[in-house]
């Protein structure tokens, strides 16, 4: 399998992980584990005076996974500037999602202040990783202000829904001239195959891991999924017939019986 | 004097950004501090004063996605 990389640096992995929404942060860090992945996503919040809780740091803190924390909670591109500051400083790295989604009930990204916010960044030495809708004029814009990747949504974060976007990814990974990471609603290992089939990149998967039954088992089998769409599409799929092309027979068609 | 510690009157006794982490008992790592909306580096947290009444956000790792 090619390596994936994003501003220079290499991943043997293309499944990225989200650490929201475990039951606990063992398990958390078990799933990652299984999984296989070298980068692993990760929000901020206000601490608490009086805090006692457990670091979630420590759980995804390695030499081979790549932070990113993201900016969710922001509602336009200065606040975007702000926290990415933030995480720059509390976690020591300037790799980013920059996610910026201020209606809560369908959590779609805002291209206008996603590439505001991405030229800003850009400047500021971050490397930044978008968020955003399937829109391939939007990711071409996001790629000319310096972008490390594009993350177009698969279905609204957290849906499951798997890619109901297919048609523009299709789009986007064709013009695309770097990472296309497929992100959001991603909810069986089948969607990430198919993303990586299409030759996505790389897959960005939360929610289907972290709500599964056995997280550590589903992340197990999103990491062979991710591989084997990899692996597909690095060996060249067949065409797939039109709806008027007859069957092609796979074996020789001798009558042998008869004769 | 008073000051805001992420949205919380707090009584501090201090001067710099410095002693709130003190007072706070702030980890070495996996923080960071704003005043009145500006992010300051841990290298100012020294120099850097606080005033009666400042803002100051403290934030950490959270999960998500």
């Amino acid at each position: 399998m090619e390596k994936l990389v994003i501003a220079g640096k290499e991943f043997g992995s293309r499944l990225f992980l989200g650490s929201g929404k475990f039951s606990s942060n063992q398990i958390m860090e078990e799933a990652i584990k299984a999984s296989g992945t070298e980068m692993v996503t990760l929000a901020m919040k206000r601490i608490e005076l009086d805090d006692k809780e457990d670091d979630m740091l420590k759980h995804i803190a390695h030499p081979n996974i790549q932070l990113l924390p993201n900016t969710s909670g922001v509602r336009d591109a200065d606040e975007a500037v702000f926290a990415a500051q933030m995480a720059r400083e509390a976690f020591g790295t300037n790799w980013l999602k920059l996610e910026i989604h201020p209606d809560p009930r369908y959590l779609l990204p805002d291209s206008v202040e996603t590439l505001k916010a991405t030229e800003k960044l850009v400047k500021l030495g971050f490397v930044v990783l978008p968020y955003c809708q399937a829109d391939p004029v939007l990711c071409r814009q996001l790629e000319e202000a310096g972008a490390a990747t594009v993350m177009p949504l698969a279905a609204p974060i957290g849906t499951n829904k798997g890619l109901e976007t297919k048609e523009f990814i299709r789009i986007i990974i064709e013009q695309a001239g770097v990472p296309v990471v497929v992100d959001a609603g991603i909810g069986a290992p089948s969607h990430a195959a198919e993303a990586m089939e299409m030759g996505a990149s790389a897959c960005l998967v939360n929610t289907a891991i972290s709500v599964a039954g056995n997280p550590v088992e589903m992340a197990k089998a999103f990491k062979m999924a991710v591989e084997a769409g990899r692996m597909a599409y690095e060996s060249g799929l067949g065409a797939v017939a039109t709806n008027n092309m007859v069957a092609s027979a796979s074996s020789p068609l001798t009558a042998f019986l008869n004769e | 004097m008073k000051i805001t510690v992420n949205n919380k009157e707090t009584e501090f006794d201090g001067t710099s950004v410095s002693d709130l982490a003190a007072q706070l008992q702030l980890p070495e790592k996996g923080v960071a501090v704003a005043v009145n909306n500006e992010m300051i580096p841990r290298s100012e947290w020294q120099a850097t004063p606080l005033a009666e009444n400042a803002s100051v956000v403290i934030i950490k790792a959270a999960c998500g996605g």
